[in-house]
């Protein structure tokens, strides 16, 4: 049985004394919302913080709000409920669907939205137990010096494995953070580094306080996932794909897509935009045409590695096919089904 | 540093002296006598451990005992009426629904919170449910069948 470390468990009641308490406890400190992620990574020895810090005590963190007609979810909000929310089920499907292909049902009733968008990043290099990584004399991502998935790498390549991340970034949310130094509002596509170590810009004491979802006027977003079996398992792909319609969603006239993002999950240590996919479907009316061409582009910049699931030339592949299916979905939802 | 934390366990109080790093599925077997709670993989895959927060399905291998604090748990031993099963436990033994019986505490938690929330599901909707709990012996069809009978008794 694979033992936890020992550590101090705090519960903060507000945010000022959950930004003391990190202060206090220096680097070795890290906060904790649902804990589906960190406890078993702790167990395997990726995360050793001496004191764990539970956001779960602070009220504001678990509720989700309307202000200026936007949505605000708190990220101690679990992924039950983001899936399940009214609010979030009618404006915002796309990340009602993303939080529900999260793990099991079981690991969303405790998980978090906060959680799952500082996700931290997997490679099959990585997550192991300390002995498995042992073994291979560790890996640069944590005790060790090598990538062994590209050992001449000075970079880690653990991929980005979160659900509702790419999400958040094609939908353009915000995300607000508070730290000792004050609150800054980051867009959700600054919040993520292309690297596998540091692949949050939040600094450590920073709390993520709100995720800010814009008004739901006239876009339209779908996610599509890849994995093994359809429970349980992170996305070894993952397709968010965003289209802005001329005239509004829903409106019965032969509008063209006015702005398009189409952002990939699991084939890099962010979610990956492609400037140029999005660029491809703007003007067209998802035509074939115009989603091939998406599709192609999407395609060539998606660079999987040989660190998770599935073959990976397959794996790249399936990106065309995705984001083809993903687009192929939002043309079907173009117009209300006739009453 | 161990620390008193007080939790509601199958309606009853209850103050316990943990550990920060103790799960709760230790607590409620080593601690507690609660033996019911199975512990099978240990890092949130099998379900085996599944018990409920506050009615809420969750798997206790991947919960600290002081997250609980204050929160009411109920595990398996406290479904049934002194002398009468629970009627997801009676539709277990009429459907077959177990054969090594390893897996039937957490499915049978699984499947509590399910038709306290939809107490009319779809099989599809009871195989969804049910996505995070693992058994290696029944190919799950009984256990779907139980599920459905238990939900037409209510």
């Amino acid at each position: 049985m694979l033992r936890l470390p020992s550590f101090t468990y705090l519960q903060p009641r507000t945010l000022h004394e959950a930004l003391a308490m990190k202060t206090d406890a220096g680097p070795d400190g890290m906060y904790v919302a649902g804990g589906t992620d960190l406890y078993p990574n702790m167990k395997r020895r990726h995360q050793e913080p001496r004191t764990v810090i539970s956001l779960m005590g602070i009220p504001e963190l678990a509720q989700i709000g309307m202000r200026n007609a936007q949505c605000g979810i708190g990220p101690c909000v679990t992924l039950t409920t983001v899936s399940g929310h009214p609010t979030i089920r009618d404006d915002y499907a796309a990340v009602a669907h993303a939080a529900g292909l999260v793990s099991t049902p079981l690991l969303r009733n405790m998980g978090t939205l906060g959680g799952n968008l500082c996700l931290d990043t997997r490679c099959n290099y990585y997550n192991q137990t300390y002995e498995w990584r042992q073994a291979i004399d560790f890996c640069m991502k944590k005790d060790g010096h090598i990538c062994w998935v590209a050992p001449s790498s000075p970079r880690c390549w653990a991929v980005s494995s979160s659900d509702v991340a790419p999400v958040m970034v094609a939908l353009g949310a915000d995300y607000v953070l508070v730290g000792p130094g004050g609150e800054r509002v980051v867009p959700a596509a600054r919040f993520y580094h292309n690297d596998g170590i540091n692949y949050l810009t939040k600094q450590p004491d920073e709390v993520l306080w709100e995720v800010r979802l814009p008004r739901p006027d006239g876009w339209d977003a779908v996610y599509h996932k890849l994995r093994r079996r359809d429970s349980f398992d992170f996305p070894v792909l993952g397709v968010a794909a965003w289209v802005r319609w001329e005239g509004g969603r829903g409106t019965r006239d032969e509008g063209r897509v006015a702005e398009a993002r189409i952002v990939l999950g699991g084939v890099a240590s962010w979610p990956q935009e492609v400037p140029e996919a999005g660029a491809a479907l703007v003007g067209t009316d998802l035509s074939d045409e115009g989603v091939a061409a998406a599709a192609d582009a999407a395609y060539r910049p998606a660079k999987p590695m040989d660190n998770t699931d599935f073959d990976l030339s397959w794996r790249k592949q399936m990106t065309r096919v995705y984001v083809s299916r993903a687009l192929a979905e939002l043309r079907r939802r173009r117009l209300p089904p006739a009453r | 540093m161990k620390r008193t934390i007080t939790l509601t366990v199958n309606g009853a109080p209850r103050s316990v002296e943990v550990e920060p790093r103790a799960l709760l599925a230790l607590v409620l077997r080593d601690q507690l006598d609660l033996t019911g709670t199975h512990i099978g993989c240990d890092t949130s895959q099998c379900g085996a451990c599944t018990v409920h927060i506050d009615g809420r399905a969750v798997k206790s291998c991947t919960m600290l005992a002081v997250q609980a604090e204050g929160h009411a748990v109920t595990t398996i031993e406290g479904l049934a009426a002194k002398d009468r099963l629970h009627p997801l436990q009676q539709a277990f033994w009429d459907k077959h629904g177990l054969q090594c019986g390893f897996c039937t505490p957490g499915m049978i938690m699984t499947a509590a919170d399910l038709l306290a929330h939809n107490p009319k599901p779809s099989e599809a909707e009871i195989r969804h449910a049910l996505e995070g709990n693992l058994c290696r012996c029944t190919g799950y069809q009984n256990i779907v069948a139980a599920v459905q009978l238990a939900a037409g008794a209510r």
